[in-house]
């Protein structure tokens, strides 16, 4: 479905996200991606407010939604947008405070102007106290490849993401340096990191907006030679009297020693395919009939005994035969590593007093990994 | 929950008839019920409890939305505009917003409250009283409303200003006839300081003027250094508009480029004549850059280096605003900077992925080079949607060179497979148009798509039949038996579009095959009734066509066709059959008419090959990243993006003669002083990263020398444009002056708020002067100051613009951070581990390697340098004497690691014990195998150890602490660039497809005068041996001798081939991915030839 349909005389500009469309109604020329990116923005927020979106809950919660709405925009045009702003002028629903309300009769409309709106801090909010002082750093790193057939990589690339939850008290000044900042072919950073510092001193100084958000997301490109964490060895054949055969093992591969975890091996069949029965040394798999997608949970990868799935297919009789095999989509977790090498070197705090708590943590998953088969 | 109770109660009713009041008698009951159903919200919004008013509020907002009708309680909410809640008041605004347009009347109850709430102290309420007063669409309000945003855009507090700002558009739909007093205000808004006025304000002026550029002017050069702290939307519709605005204004940074290339010639001829060695290329970039320099206005500079940074932004659409101002404005040399940016949105949403993918197909049609190192991002992954498929195709056709095509090819391949029908239909036309654009493949795409034609699936195969169609015609040469095979398949292949291109194929190049062609027309003739339109269409021609050529044959067969056609049921055939019919079997009476006799001209003219072109061609008409190009059609409300102008219009209309350099000043100053008080500390700490400076030091490229001094250049504008700007300002003195006194209240006033900052909770004057800014607006005087002057002050950290100062003290560093960058990523995919896993992990050899590096294989050094050098000498080691020496051995610890063999000698009068390596300080990346410990060593005695080094390609020395009985002494030991490379053999042909990929900045050449002493080739081979662990390769030039090697760590080839030239000299060229040991390595050889 693509993300404009022109009629007549309006435009319709939809993304697709938490099995919804989302639809904006343009009347006028106006650049595709400032409606895309609004729209998602306003589903961001959805799921920030109601901690997941689902029909169910904006049904549920429609008078927040359209507070919400109505000041996000202003006659089509997008006004707050920052979280933290909104969540100054509209206080997300919990039950908690449901009930503190229907007693005390107050609402969850503050009365107060947002003061982050007016200062040239817009994304954070003053005032903030906290008994802990804590900073933490997720460095996620998302490994996307596309692998042939005889497994050797055909592209591979990672996509990194460094998100943040900043429990600090007052309007903190944070330094983040990295051992090794030219790792970054190109970045990206949440408004808050003064752009001009990063490019002549190679590292993030910013006032942190309070809570959860991303503050930088890069990408290491297919110029870099990308560690590819494991392998996939698979056998599929369509051909055989009685169906076809399937055997997929898999194992680890450049992990500097950590186990892979959570893995996941998903498999879209071509519609012929009416069964499989599979017999696999570890994890469950599951074929769905509709969809034709056999899912293998794997778990996590024992380099002893490397984990494999072997069995026959059955396909529909009388059906054309199969030209093409499928491709693999893999998903695992490794945590503890930073498949880049990517390492936080240290974080000051300038500003405030207090020695706040940090942590840093490493997590490396597959992002778009395929296997071509 | 209290809502989700009401949303059920809601429910029961919504089951009946939508409408409330029901004019029909029978469902009386109904009405009945509603009527006192509304009765009961009438009577809580009425009542005193605000949590009833806010009940019956949630209630009627659930009944809006779900589109059913409420506005008969207008009267009874509206009443409660006054209420005190603020929940209330909202869910009334929201309703009331609804509902105005269509209770006018009643509508008016509530705009006095809003008029009285106008006047109020919070700017919260004022702000929001104008957004709903100018939200209600009843006309008799037009002046209220008018006079309200005047008001407000000249209200103290910004956030009122920009719902000031937000209000325009709203009035100018309401009522057109207001624009001119409109535009003041816009005018006023436009000149507005604050970063949070001018993104609405911009807005508002594309909403209601357009046109009047001239607005703009004086607000052009604060616009664009403001951008960077605008929110995310005001920088979109400000960078739209900027566009447009440097369209008008400035001239073409890129006609110089076609234009003038003839009259420059001359210009530049004693240049070209100095730098012969150096490629066309260079010449043509170098040319390119110094006539940049001269057209591109400062102004026009301003705009693209204040945008450049957002490109950096998070949010999708501002990167893809600065990517089409640089593609329609910028010089072609820099919008290669956009291309990185744009690659990083693929990752995003896949809506995001749609509308990118599409502006990168038509930014390719015209500017190839610009993504071609990011090819493979565009490789297609099953899991795709297809419309993303053939976007992702599209770009990789339109991408393809001479030498990226075998990729693409391969990749193509496989997507022939897929399951996706429609894509594999694009991916053969693709292919189509590979070989017909790049002559080189050509013949084996030819060849791959015949092969397909035997392919199982059909659709495949009809696909394959209409390409191989339209490059046979692009390829008149001879290709019979593609023809003939296609004609068998007429047998089998059902689908019509495939059919009628056999056919027309077989009518057009019927002398090629002249027993085939006749056959085929007797077996479509029977089938004739059976067969497609289109087939239908292609038979008649294919029989008039044979006719021509073979009446004999075929006379009977045509007549037969002609005949069927005649009564078939479709009159396009009938029509086609008569007009037909007139060339082959005139009509009685007109046999010798004209068209008669060129029947044949008209025929079997040679046709024009169809271009095979991308789909994307066209859409260069639109704005990039617009509606409009999006769905490549006019969308309502799009302007044509206007044609640069012959000259540019006069800078001096956007100087500004107010206190903006005073501002700049100002803002400078307390940056510095900013960075000492808080910075200084990290800024030590903060590590630099050394690693490879002396690769940096070493790089004489072209390219890299353009792309520092282009930097240069900028900040050399940059500092130009600041200077000129300001002499216009203000004559210097008075500027001097002024600057001072603001000087000194900004530090005094910085002070300040440094205090706040830090004893925040000893001092509450921070919290107190927040509040004030908030609520207490009586006291005007007082807070408007501060108001208008806390903004600026607080830029200071985020503010990008004019801190000449950072950008002084820290370009070195930048420009070496870029030439790092470019050493860092090489231009094929030759391994280059990420520096932390180096050590670790050698790559599988399945991935990285080329494939080629099967043939090149390892030989044994063909000369072993028997010279030592001392590492330690027997003062400073206390006796122990150490040598070392190069063994070019590999190494048995790992083969990227150089051997080097110690020898250890005691000179001293006692036993030596227990000499071991104790302290190893390695540069990151490299590692280092140790010794076997010496656990004794008597006098006189001598010991040989090994140690293996990996240098990781570079000559940075590593050094260690040799312990001799607990007794340090530090050794460095530095690898001579010849000893970094391992000598492999490969054959000639090889060597010399190898040596073609490495060209440009990877070839190092030099000419060289030789010394008699080494003048025949033996001993010139054996110079080249001393100076580097490279093989001979066998030439079949016996002017050329030819080396190898490779490096040891990343097993970079490193090609070697002197030329002898007449009178004694002789051309080195090194050629190696490494463009560091290429060039030292030259210098090398070039000085062991010399002695």
């Amino acid at each position: 479905m693509p993300p404009v349909i022109a009629t007549p005389h309006h435009y319709l500009i939809s993304i697709h996200r938490c099995c919804m469309f989302f639809v904006a109604v343009c009347m006028t020329e106006v650049p595709p991606l400032f409606v895309i990116e609004f729209l998602h923005r306003v589903v961001d927020t959805f799921e920030d407010y109601f901690s997941e979106c689902t029909e169910s809950i904006i049904k549920e919660h429609y008078v927040v939604v359209y507070e919400l709405l109505d000041e996000m925009l202003d006659n089509g045009f997008p006004l707050a947008t920052e979280s933290n702003i909104l969540k100054e002028l509209i206080k997300p629903p919990n039950i908690l405070r449901t009930i503190a309300n229907t007693v005390t009769g107050k609402s969850n409309v503050s009365a107060t102007l947002p003061s982050g709106q007016l200062s040239n801090v817009p994304w954070r909010r003053t005032g903030v106290k906290y008994t802990n002082n804590e900073a933490y750093f997720d460095v996620v790193e998302e490994v996307d490849a596309i692998i042939d057939k005889a497994g050797s990589t055909v592209f591979a690339e990672i996509q990194g993401y460094i998100d943040c939850c900043i429990k600090l008290s007052g309007m903190p000044d944070l330094t983040l340096s990295f051992m090794n900042p030219r790792l970054f072919d190109d970045v990206s950073f949440h408004p808050c990191v003064r752009f001009k510092r990063w490019e002549s001193e190679r590292f993030l100084s910013f006032i942190p907006p309070d809570g959860n958000f991303r503050l930088m997301s890069y990408h290491i490109g297919s110029q870099n030679i990308v560690a590819i964490p494991i392998y996939v060895r698979h056998n599929i054949s369509f051909r055989e009297a009685g169906g076809g055969r399937l055997d997929i093992t898999v194992g680890p591969k450049q992990t500097i020693g950590r186990t892979v975890e959570s893995v996941i091996i998903e498999i879209p069949m071509p519609k012929a395919v009416l069964n499989c029965s599979l017999i696999s040394n570890q994890g469950k798999y599951s074929f769905d009939p509709v969809s034709k997608v056999l899912i293998w949970d794997v778990g996590r990868i024992d380099t002893a005994k490397l984990p494999s799935l072997r069995g026959t297919i059955n396909l529909q009789s009388g059906a054309p035969a199969v030209e093409s095999n499928p491709a693999i989509n893999v998903q695992f977790i490794i945590s503890q590593l930073a498949v880049s090498g990517l390492k936080v070197n240290r974080l000051d705090m300038y500003g405030e007093k207090y020695k706040p708590f940090k942590g840093v943590k490493y997590i490396t998953k597959a992002g778009r990994f395929q296997i071509r088969m | 929950m209290a809502s989700n109770g009401s949303y059920n109660n809601d429910r029961p009713s919504s089951g009946g008839e939508p409408p409330e009041y029901s004019a029909d008698p029978a469902s009386g009951s109904f009405f009945h019920s509603d009527y006192k159903k509304h009765e009961d919200l009438k009577q809580m919004l009425d009542s005193n409890k605000d949590s009833l008013k806010l009940e019956a509020m949630k209630r009627i907002i659930g009944m809006v939305a779900k589109g059913r009708d409420a506005s008969d309680l207008f009267p009874a909410v509206v009443k409660n505009v006054v209420s005190k809640n603020i929940e209330v008041k909202k869910l009334v605004y929201v309703y009331l917003v609804r509902y105005a347009e269509e209770q006018q009347d009643l509508a008016l109850l509530s705009i006095s409250t809003f008029q009285r709430a106008l006047k109020d102290p919070n700017q919260l309420i004022r702000a929001s009283a104008l957004r709903v007063l100018s939200s209600i669409r009843v006309p008799m309000i037009v002046p209220i409303v008018m006079l309200a945003i005047k008001d407000s855009a000249s209200d103290m507090s910004p956030y009122v200003r920009k719902t000031a700002a937000h209000a325009i558009p709203k009035l100018y739909s309401l009522d057109q006839e207001q624009k001119e007093e409109l535009v003041h205000v816009i005018e006023k808004l436009l000149s507005d300081k604050t970063t949070l006025v001018v993104g609405s304000a911009v807005m508002a002026f594309e909403e209601v003027c357009p046109e009047r550029i001239d607005l703009i002017h004086k607000n052009y050069r604060k616009l664009c250094n403001l951008l960077v702290d605008v929110d995310e939307w005001g920088q979109v519709i400000i960078i739209n508009m900027l566009t447009r605005y440097a369209r008008t204004q400035f001239t073409d940074p890129n006609a110089d480029d076609v234009g003038e290339e003839s009259q420059n010639k001359p210009f530049y001829d004693d240049e070209d004549d100095d730098d012969a060695d150096e490629g066309d290329s260079e010449e043509q970039k170098k040319e390119e850059k110094t006539k940049k320099t001269y057209t591109l206005d400062h102004d026009h500079r301003l705009l693209l280096r204040n945008t450049k940074p957002l490109l950096q932004s998070r949010n999708a659409s501002v990167v893809m605003g600065v990517a089409q101002l640089y593609h329609h404005l910028a010089p072609r040399s820099e919008v290669m900077v956009v291309a990185k940016a744009l690659i990083r949105l693929l990752r995003s949403h896949r809506e995001v992925q749609s509308v990118v993918l599409n502006c990168i197909a038509s930014i390719s049609t015209l500017r190839k080079g610009m993504f071609e190192p990011f090819l493979k991002s565009f490789f297609v992954r099953t899991s795709d949607p297809t419309h993303i498929k053939l976007l992702k195709l599209e770009i990789l056709t339109n991408l393809a060179t001479e030498t990226s095509i075998s990729v693409i090819l391969r990749e193509f391949q496989t997507y022939i497979s897929s399951h996706d029908k429609e894509f594999v239909a694009a991916a053969i036309q693709a292919i189509g148009r590979c070989a017909s654009n790049i002559k080189e493949v050509t013949d084996s795409c030819l060849n791959g798509l015949v092969s397909l034609l035997s392919n199982r699936d059909e659709a495949v195969v009809a696909e394959s039949v209409v390409v191989i169609k339209k490059l046979l015609q692009t390829q008149p040469n001879e290709h019979k038996d593609i023809i003939i095979h296609m004609a068998k398949l007429v047998d089998f292949i059902t689908v019509p579009q495939a059919r009628a291109s056999i056919l027309w194929l077989l009518g057009e190049y019927s002398d090629r095959v002249p027993k085939i062609a006749p056959d085929v027309l007797r077996k479509m003739a029977k089938t004739f009734i059976s067969e497609e339109d289109i087939v239908k269409l292609q038979i008649l021609n294919l029989a008039v066509k044979l006719y021509l050529t073979n009446p004999k044959q075929t006379r009977l067969l045509c007549q037969y066709v002609f005949s069927l056609a005649r009564y078939d049921q479709n009159y396009d055939i009938r029509d086609r059959a008569r007009f037909l019919r007139q060339f082959i079997f005139p009509s009685a009476g007109v046999e010798n008419s004209k068209l008669t006799k060129h029947a044949k001209k008209i025929f079997l003219a040679t046709k024009p090959a169809p271009v095979l072109e991308s789909k994307f061609k066209d859409r260069e008409q639109f704005q990039l990243g617009s509606l409009s190009h999006y769905i490549n059609a006019r969308a309502n409300g799009y302007h044509d993006l206007p044609a640069f102008p012959d000259a540019p219009s006069d800078s001096s209309v956007r100087d500004v003669e107010l206190i903006v350099p005073v501002q700049e000043t100002r803002v400078k100053k307390q940056h510095t002083v900013k960075k000492r008080s808080f910075y200084s500390e990290s800024e030590q700490s903060s590590p630099v990263d050394e690693d490879s400076d002396e690769e940096s030091s070493e790089e004489g490229t072209s390219e890299d020398e353009d792309s520092s001094s282009e930097e240069d250049d900028s900040s050399r504008e940059d500092s130009e444009s600041q200077s000129s700007d300001s002499d216009v300002r203000e004559s210097g003195e008075e500027k001097e002056t002024k600057a001072n006194a603001k000087q000194k209240k900004t530090e005094l006033k910085k002070a300040g708020k440094e205090d706040n900052n830090e004893v925040s909770e000893e001092s509450d004057s921070g919290e107190t002067m927040d509040d004030s800014s908030e609520e207490e607006k009586s006291d005007s005087s007082e807070s408007s100051s501060a108001d208008k002057k806390k903004p600026a002050a607080k830029e200071g950290p985020t503010k990008t613009v004019s801190d000449d100062s950072t950008k002084s003290v820290t370009k070195p560093k930048s420009n070496l951070d870029l030439l790092l960058e470019l050493d860092d990523v090489p231009p094929t995919i030759t391994p280059v581990l990420t520096p932390s896993l180096g050590g670790f992990l050698t790559p599988l050899s399945t991935h990285g390697m080329p494939i080629t590096s099967v043939s090149i294989q390892l030989a044994s050094p063909s000369f072993i340098p028997m010279k030592t050098t001392e590492l330690l000498n027997k003062i400073s080691g206390r006796g122990l004497h150490i040598l070392s020496r190069f063994t070019r051995s590999p190494h048995l610890f790992s083969p990227a690691m150089v051997s080097i063999e110690l020898t250890f000698t005691n000179l001293s009068s006692e036993e030596l014990m227990d000499i071991r390596i104790s302290q190893k300080n390695l540069p990151s990346g490299m590692s280092m195998h140790d010794f076997a410990m010496i656990s004794v060593l008597p006098i006189n005695a001598t010991v040989p150890g090994t140690i293996g080094v990996d240098f990781n390609d570079s000559t940075q020395p590593v050094s260690f602490n040799i312990t001799v009985g607990g007794h340090h002494n530090q050794v460095t030991i530095r690898a001579p660039v010849g000893e970094l490379i391992r000598a492999v053999t490969m054959p000639e042909p090889l060597f010399i497809t190898e040596q073609s990929k490495l060209r440009g900045m990877n070839e190092h050449n030099a000419v060289l005068n030789l010394v008699s002493s080494c003048i025949d080739q033996k001993t010139i081979c054996q110079r080249v041996f001393e100076a580097a662990n490279v093989a001979s390769i066998p030439s079949t030039d016996s002017k050329s001798l030819r080396f190898a090697g490779q490096t040891l760590s990343s097993k970079s080839l490193v090609l070697v081939t002197i030329k002898i030239l007449e009178n004694d000299q002789a051309n080195i060229s090194v050629n190696c991915e490494k463009m560091v040991i290429g060039s030292m390595l030259l210098n090398e050889i070039k000085s062991y030839l010399r002695n």
